[in-house]
């Protein structure tokens, strides 16, 4: 699938609750079953900075393609995090540059969005815009 | 006077708003106050009626300006028993102040010199002196902390030398809600020829301190944490330090005369005031404080006491409920955590049912440092908060902590 197709994807996925706390049971599932980063890649350089839990972003080209892999202290967190896993591994560098921010408005996750937020999800989103600039130069 | 709550709740405007759908329960009291009407309507009185620049304009108001400045300073003077008001520097806040005092000893110590800070220090009774001892290679030296969140005074006592020169403490931590015995490491202090300067940033809301009689050198706190305006706060300094402090900021106010060849500073307190200051602050300041002891602060401690013991029984009854800082004087904050939950987590999902907490590190790293933890959910009463508010508290933490495990 491409990016947008799985956009669309959880966009109709996050339409069905009806109120915030099933939107974030849901998210908080989702983050138990992210793609996990791999131990020895917990490492501090691969910490975002920004966030007030600990979060490890990880990035590997296969093929011609960006596999992410994460974990974090906090729970939601996580969540957030396997959410924009899901929109951008498995990715081409190139789609990963051009992909909008749309869906996550779309999703009610809008107010993660302000940079006064503790949880370091613009810094992850940068992180993984810089990752795909980086690989796409090679 | 019995003390009503809900009488107390209509004179803060911003306790009627709702957060995504729910009533706001604000519990995030360490980090800043509500502000009563009173407080609100004097800064809208001050720009709709007298707003002008103060002390060298002729014309009328300026002079209504300048006078309720200098009554905003008068205020603070009886307020914390302070002998001489050019004692009282209004400065931008606590930061503001401390960084004042470490500037101003930058050139009085030297590398001989040791000052003692606290292991319960916000950052801004740490980062400035780091930064003098940069300048001056003075040594800063640790008063360590007791599991129980309190100084270990046996060891403040040891560290106390004639080498020692200055002795830094906050009143009240902001991270634990800890009541350090002050009075008596001063009068320790003091003993080894120590100056002591006392963070009263968090304390002011709930204690009414006698500078006097704590014969304290240096006192410091902002308005903001006690109902008043953010951007104004005070130093204290005795007559005798900050005559002997050169000035922290140089420009208009603070000057007595100016050359090109030479320049002379302004008295007390003037010299450490440069620039137009915050004028509508310092009356939102004085304001505030009269609200403040116009409900009496024996009421104020005594209902708050009141919230922080109905609280931590409640809270106890958690499963995996566990509480930082048992000292047996504490003002009203409960920082803590709930098994092996982050706490940003918990203050995430609290926040989505109109509470507002405080998680993190609470800008005290040491202290998080020392339980060996990377932060707590911080929740802070003031006399306007309310059991319900608590009852509703404990309900939602535990369908939060459902929700997460």
């Amino acid at each position: 699938m491409n990016i947008i197709e799985v956009q669309n994807e959880i966009v109709e996925e996050f339409s069905l609750f009806e109120d915030w706390m099933q939107r974030y049971e849901y998210m908080i599932e989702l983050g138990k079953s992210i793609e996990l980063i791999d131990p020895s890649n917990k490492v501090d350089s691969n910490l975002i900075k920004g966030c007030q839990s600990k979060l490890w972003l990880h990035a590997e080209l296969k093929d011609d393609k960006l596999i992410f892999k994460a974990d974090s202290e906090a729970i939601i967190t996580k969540g957030i995090a396997a959410v924009l896993l899901r929109v951008f591994s498995n990715q081409t560098p190139k789609n990963i540059i051009e992909a909008n921010l749309e869906f996550i408005d779309k999703i009610g996750l809008k107010e993660h969005l302000s940079p006064t937020r503790a949880n370091g999800l613009l810094s992850m989103i940068k992180q993984i815009k810089y990752y795909a600039l980086a690989f796409n130069k090679n | 006077m019995a003390f009503d709550v809900n009488k107390i709740r209509e004179d803060f405007p911003i306790l009627k708003r709702k957060v995504n759908g729910y009533p706001l329960v604000y519990f995030d009291n360490a980090a800043t106050s509500q502000k009563p009407s009173k407080v609100i309507d004097s800064i809208v009185d001050y720009y709709s009626n007298y707003n002008s620049n103060i002390h060298r304009g002729v014309h009328s108001i300026s002079q209504e300006a300048t006078d309720a400045y200098e009554d905003a300073r008068k205020k603070i003077q009886e307020h914390f028993n302070v002998k001489d008001s050019n004692e009282i520097i209004l400065t931008s806040g606590t930061t503001h102040s401390i960084n004042l005092v470490a500037n101003g000893f930058t050139n009085l110590l030297s590398k001989d010199d040791e000052i003692l800070i606290s292991e319960l220090e916000h950052h801004s009774n740490i980062v400035p002196w780091q930064m003098m001892c940069e300048k001056n290679g003075a040594k800063i030296k640790v008063i360590p902390l007791t599991s129980k969140g309190e100084l270990n005074y046996d060891s403040f006592l040891n560290l106390l030398s004639k080498k020692t020169k200055l002795v830094f403490v906050n009143h009240v931590s902001n991270a634990l809600g800890t009541i350090n015995p002050i009075k008596s490491i001063i009068s320790k202090a003091h003993e080894f020829g120590a100056a002591v300067l006392i963070d009263g940033a968090q304390a002011s809301s709930h204690i009414k301190a006698d500078l006097q009689e704590l014969n304290v050198d240096f006192y410091t706190t902002s308005a903001h944490k006690l109902c008043g305006p953010t951007g104004i706060g005070m130093l204290f300094g005795k007559k005798e330090w900050l005559n002997k402090m050169p000035p922290y900021q140089g420009g208009g106010e603070m000057i007595s005369e100016v050359t090109f060849e030479k320049t002379t500073y302004a008295d007390l307190p003037h010299k450490f005031e440069a620039g137009t200051p915050n004028i509508v602050g310092a009356i939102g300041f004085g304001m505030a404080l009269d609200y403040l002891n116009n409900l009496g602060f024996d009421s104020i401690e005594s209902y708050e006491t009141e919230l922080l013991n109905y609280a931590t029984n409640k809270l106890k009854e958690i499963p995996g409920f566990k509480m930082y800082g048992e000292a047996k004087h504490k003002t009203s904050v409960i920082s803590f955590n709930i098994g092996e939950l982050h706490s940003y987590d918990i203050g995430t999902i609290l926040d989505k049912f109109g509470i507002a907490v405080r998680t993190g590190q609470h800008c005290a790293q040491p202290v998080m440092d020392y339980f060996g933890i990377s932060g707590t959910v911080r929740a802070s009463f003031s006399f306007y908060n309310t059991k319900e508010e608590i009852d509703y508290f404990c309900k939602s933490l535990e369908r939060a902590v459902a929700m997460l495990s």
